[in-house]
Parts: structure tokens; sequence; C-alpha cells
């Protein structure tokens, strides 16, 4: 299994330790321009685009390729960040995962569960990791940042946060660096039904990989994923100070609430249901986004009590 | 989208899984006729996008033209977790001998399509005891995998041959109209063994309905809704009077739950999407000024990026062009908000550094105006 540190820091020693090399697809688009401006003031280290018909330009200083395969042959790149339409998406993200692209960052919104199903499939195959559809990104503060997300809500720390919401992953770092928890990464892992990476992946990843204290996971109805991930806490022991929170409370039954994924069935994808499941692996829900660091301090001293 | 029942049959009589006589109007008058060429006794069955319609009178049986006068008219009318109904469906009766029930599903959790069957169906999926679950990946389901689930749900000979194939055209149906749900509950054995959906429920994936053209005449979306969808918003339309916008489904919907623990009674959830321009902001505020029922608007917009002074720039423009004429409460966060507080000096807008000030803010507002 590829390592996602690996993949995104690197090791030291490394010619390219904390530079490592990101290709961006639909960098021409407007969209994908403005990013990948963002994303090189950041100090991200962009070092190719994609646009077929536009070969041998350059963007923003970033040259330009007509396929992934030049692009990946050219640069050695194994990140690779998709701006194009949805309709559009499957098969970029299948011309990346046969260049052989080993993190792949899913940006659009709209994409058919279907075509979402096919990659999941193919980086299984291609021992590939897929960050979305319809995610914000992820961002390792000071080091990378790969995604649509603002800079300014961030800030270098060991809290770990994971969202399936963007502007609230926004909202809720912002807080957490206001009372001085500052984050080791901020992993956005999309909004839609299916997840390339989905919750408890992302956990695991993140568990394993980063020097944490603390992990905040920021959820929505729609789904199970937050059962599960409380199931799998139980199961497996984890003991560092998690806090939860969950968006859509108060939304109807049987609404699309804008994500594609946030829809409540009955019980199933009900706030209620997930608020009890993290009761039982003792993870606090916040009542509102500036109470996660409240509940994550709590938390943290009880820790240090012990 | 969520297909109505006849819809749904309609579907599944294109792909030869076999429905009960019916036919479908939206009058009385189409409804005598419907009546008259399919022959009493029938079923009278509401359309309506909602489960639980048998409980709440929405499908009654008629046995002659003067229940028809009296039943067709009372279904017509019926609201059922705030659903009406949008059309009727005459349907012949049948001669059940077992109600089973069958369904294939997009399992998020386990990212595959999986089968679920019961031998006990005709009872909301939640109370169907003695589930057979099977995961299908992408949805393909083989004679062989659909023998297995026949078998483990108790059918045998005549039955069991047309639930096999049953099984398979639902989930030729799934995989060809990329629905997130195809349920047939019932799933009828008749009194001469033959095997009928007397029930459809399809749910067709939002995202894929770009290659689905021959759905499109199932599709309902209200003025607002498609206008929203054309700017490239998504707009819930719920009962209250606060109007709430923002930037990002995730941070709509906490706003939402906000507003609600504090007493606050939100009238639709409106999200502009993930960037706010003077233009998405003002086409925001034109879209609820056209919902009567709203009275005051929450804004949440995490800027970031954004210029919070972008922002007010389309509050002042939708004032000076009565767009609205309602007040406003917003937090914006991002840059240069001191000088967008200036420039909304005056104006119905107030601005606020937190949600929950705002929130605050706006209900007071209203609870004073009652």
């Amino acid at each position: 299994m590829v390592d996602l540190f690996e993949l995104l820091i690197g090791r030291e020693g490394d010619r390219d330790y904390k530079k490592k090399p990101v290709i961006v697809q639909g960098i021409t688009g407007k969209f994908g321009s403005f990013h990948t401006q963002q994303m090189l003031a950041y100090g991200t280290n962009v070092v190719a685009g994609v646009t077929p018909g536009k070969g041998g330009q350059k963007h923003e200083g970033v040259p330009i390729y007509e396929t992934m395969n030049e692009a990946v042959s050219a640069t050695g790149a194994k990140i690779s960040i998709i701006f194009v339409p949805a309709k559009f998406f499957l098969s970029a993200a299948v011309e990346a995962l046969e260049a052989g692209i080993k993190l792949l960052i899913a940006i659009p919104e709209h994409v058919p569960v279907k075509d979402a199903l096919t990659i999941v499939e193919l980086a299984k195959k291609k021992d590939a990791i897929v960050v979305g559809p319809n995610t914000p990104g992820i961002i390792i503060p000071g080091i990378i940042k790969i995604g649509i997300m603002p800079a300014s809500p961030f800030k270098e720390g060991r809290i770990a946060v994971i969202s399936r919401s963007g502007t609230l992953m926004y909202e809720v770092s912002h807080n957490l660096s206001v009372a001085n928890f500052g984050q080791s990464i901020c992993f956005g892992i999309g909004g839609d039904p299916i997840n390339g990476a989905p919750l408890i992946q992302a956990f695991d990843t993140i568990r394993n990989g980063a020097n944490i204290d603390g992990i905040v996971v920021v959820g929505e109805i729609g789904g199970d994923a937050e059962e599960m991930l409380a199931q799998h806490i139980i199961d497996t022991k984890f003991d560092k100070p998690v806090v939860a929170y969950i968006a859509g409370r108060a939304a109807p039954k049987e609404k699309r609430m804008g994500h594609a994924g946030a829809i409540v069935y009955g019980n199933y994808g009900s706030a209620e249901s997930k608020v009890s499941m993290y009761a039982k692996a003792n993870v606090p829900v916040a009542k509102r986004p500036a109470e996660v660091p409240m509940l994550l301090a709590g938390k943290l001293e009880k820790g240090r009590i012990k | 989208m969520r297909l109505l029942e006849y819809q749904a049959k309609s579907l599944f009589a294109e792909y030869n899984i076999p429905i009960p006589k019916g036919l479908t109007s939206t009058d009385i008058v189409q409804g005598r006729k419907d009546a008259a060429t399919l022959g009493f006794p029938f079923v009278i069955k509401a359309q309506m996008a909602v489960g639980g319609r048998g409980k709440a009178g929405a499908i009654q049986k008629c046995q002659n033209p003067d229940e028809f006068e009296l039943k067709y008219p009372d279904i017509m009318q019926k609201v059922v977790k705030g659903e009406k109904t949008k059309a009727i469906l005459l349907e012949k009766m049948a001669d059940i001998k077992k109600e089973l029930y069958l369904s294939l599903f997009l399992n998020r959790g386990k990212r595959c399509y999986t089968i679920i069957a019961s031998g006990e169906g005709g009872v909301e999926i939640e109370s169907v005891k003695n589930q057979i679950i099977r995961e299908v990946g992408l949805g393909k389901v083989d004679a062989v995998t659909a023998e297995e689930v026949g078998k483990q749900i108790g059918l045998k000979d005549k039955p069991l041959t047309q639930f096999i194939d049953i099984l398979q055209k639902l989930a030729k149906i799934t995989i060809d109209k990329e629905a997130e749900l195809a349920e047939i509950n019932p799933l009828a054995v008749l009194g001469d063994d033959s095997v009928v959906a007397l029930d459809g429920k399809v749910i067709i994936d939002d995202n894929a309905m770009f290659r689905h053209d021959e759905l499109r005449k199932f599709q309902e979306v209200s003025e607002l809704e498609e206008r929203a969808e054309k700017s490239g918003f998504s707009l819930v339309e719920l009962d209250g009077n606060i109007a709430v916008v923002g930037n990002g489904a995730g941070l709509v919907m906490s706003t939402l739950d906000m507003l609600s623990d504090n007493g606050g009674k939100p009238a639709c959830f409106l999200d502009v999407g993930g960037g706010a321009t003077t233009e998405t902001v003002y086409e925001a505020l034109t879209l609820i000024s056209k919902m009567k029922k709203v009275k005051g608007i929450l804004v949440n917009l995490y800027g970031g990026i954004v210029k919070t002074t972008t922002v007010a720039t389309a509050f002042i423009k939708a004032y000076e062009d009565k767009v609205i004429d309602l007040p406003v409460f917003a937090r914006m966060s991002g840059a240069e908000a001191d000088k967008s507080k200036e420039m909304l000096k005056g104006s119905r807008t107030k601005m606020f550094d937190t949600i929950e000030e705002a929130i605050n803010a706006a209900v007071i507002e209203m609870n004073k105006n009652g």
C-alpha cells in the first residue's frame, strides 16, 4: 500500500523532500488556473499542467503537456490534482492512474456515482490513493497545499482535521488555529456518497503516519461513515482524543442538502444515529464549529491528568 | 431524483418486469375514463414521493363508481409527510399469495451495489425481516447469484424462475439508468405462481442526469430550484421565515442547525458554492426575493480568499435596485471586513464578527415582528 505521507512529504535526504512535484490537470481553465497560482504562492511544487491542445505552452510559468503520460515522464510526479468539469472527470482520472499517478486529488463536484466507483476500482488495482471527488483537497500547513482551500485558516501544529465538507474544514481549522491548535494535516474526503479515500481509511492513514495529539472529524448527515468510524475507534482501541462535529441536524429527511452525499433516508444517515454511535466511542460531538476547540481542550486535559 | 411509483413502473414495463394493469391520471375526468377502461374493482394509489402511503390512507381499494366519486378527490388532496399527491394511479387488484422484498442499492460504506431480498416484504425496509444481503460490485447480477438469492428467500419452481429473471432485469435498470436505489416492495407471488411488481421506487443519481435525456420527462423542479441550478447553487425550500445563505453545503447546514437551536425558523437552504462573488450573492438575493414567506436573510460566508467587500457591494446593489427590502444579518469572514462594515453603514444589512451574533440578532428581529 502506498504511503500518503511518503507521497506528500517524502523522507529527509530525498532530493525533493518537502517539495514533492505536483501535476495540475485542467490547468488553463479559470478555476484550475486560479488555484494553480494559489498553490504556487503557498510553496507547492507545481511542475506541470495538462490541457489537451495546449501542449508546449506555459501557464503561470508551468509547462503544459498534451497528456498525463508526457507530463509524468517529463517530471516524475506521483501526485496530480484534477480541475476538469464533472463529465470529463472519469477520462482525466483514468489517464492519471494509467500514467502512474499514486495520489490523485479529485476536486470536481457532481461526478456521477458510477464514474466514482469505476475510479475506486481502478485505484485499487493501481495501488493509488484517490481523494474526493468533491473535495477541497489536502493541506499540510507550512509544507504543501494541494487543493482549493484558502491558506489563512491553517497553522502548523499537531491536530489532524478530516472533513466531509470544504468550508466547514476551513471554519473548524480557523477556530482551532485561533485557539492555538495548529494542524498536522487537514484532509478533505469529499461530500459525495462515494469517497476515493473513505473516512476510516483517512483516519487510519493519519493515525499511523502523522505526529498528532488528536483528531477532529467534521462530518455531516448522510450515509454511515461516522457510525463505522465510531465502531472502528472502539474496535482498534484508539486512545488519542477524537472530537467530532456533524452538520445537518436540522435538515429535513429525504432532501439532498447541497452535497450529493448529505441525505437522510429514515434513520439511515441521520445525525442522531451518528451522535449516538460517537457517544459509544467516547467521542464528543460539538454543537457548533466554534465549540470544537473547547471540546478538544477538555479531552487533551483529561489525557494529561491520567 | 426520486421517481414516482407509476414512473418507476413504466421503467419496469420497458424492461419486461411484470406489473399489474394500471392507468395514471391527474384529474377526475380522465380518472373516470381510466376507471371505465380498467373496470371495477381496483386500487386507487396516490402518486407521491414518500413512503407510508397505505397507513396514511393514500392507497385505497375501490369497488364501484359511487366509491370512486368519493375516494378519488379525497386521495387527490392527500398530503403525507409534507408531500402532495402529484397524480393518481388506478391499478387492478392482485390475488396475492406471498409478499417479497427486493432492492438493489448503492452501498456507500462498502462502495458497491448491494442486493437486499426477503421472503417477508410489504412493510417498510426498516421492518423487513430475514434480509438476505449480497454485494454485487458495480451492479451486474448473473443468473447463478440471482438463483442463490431466490432460494435463500425460500422460493422454488415457477416463482423462483420468475424471481431470477426479475432480479436480473432490476439490476439492468440500476446499471443502465444509474440508479442509487431500485426497489420492488412488495414483489408479489400471485395465486397462479406468477411474480409481479406491486410497487416501485427508483432513485436516479442526479449527477448522472446529463447522460439520461430519456429520464428528463420525469424531472420535476420548481421554477426557483431550476433557476438556482442554472446559477450553480443548491436550494432546498423549507417552512420558516429566515432565508439561510452561505458558501459551501456543510457551512449552510451548520448555519441551519444553529439557527434552529436558537429558535429561528429557516425558510430555505441556499448554498451559493465555494466561491462568493458580487454576481453570485446578487443572484442569491434575487432568488430569495421571490420567496414570499421570507422576512429576513441570514448570511454566513467563509471568505478566506474572497474579499468581503465584493459581497458587501452585492448587498448595496440589491437594495439600490430594489431587489430586496429585507433585513440581512451577515457574518462574513475574510479580507477587508472593516471596510465592508463601513460600506454597509446605514443599510439594512448588519455585519457581525461571528455567526452566533448574527443568528441572535436575526431571531430577536423576527420575534419582534411576530
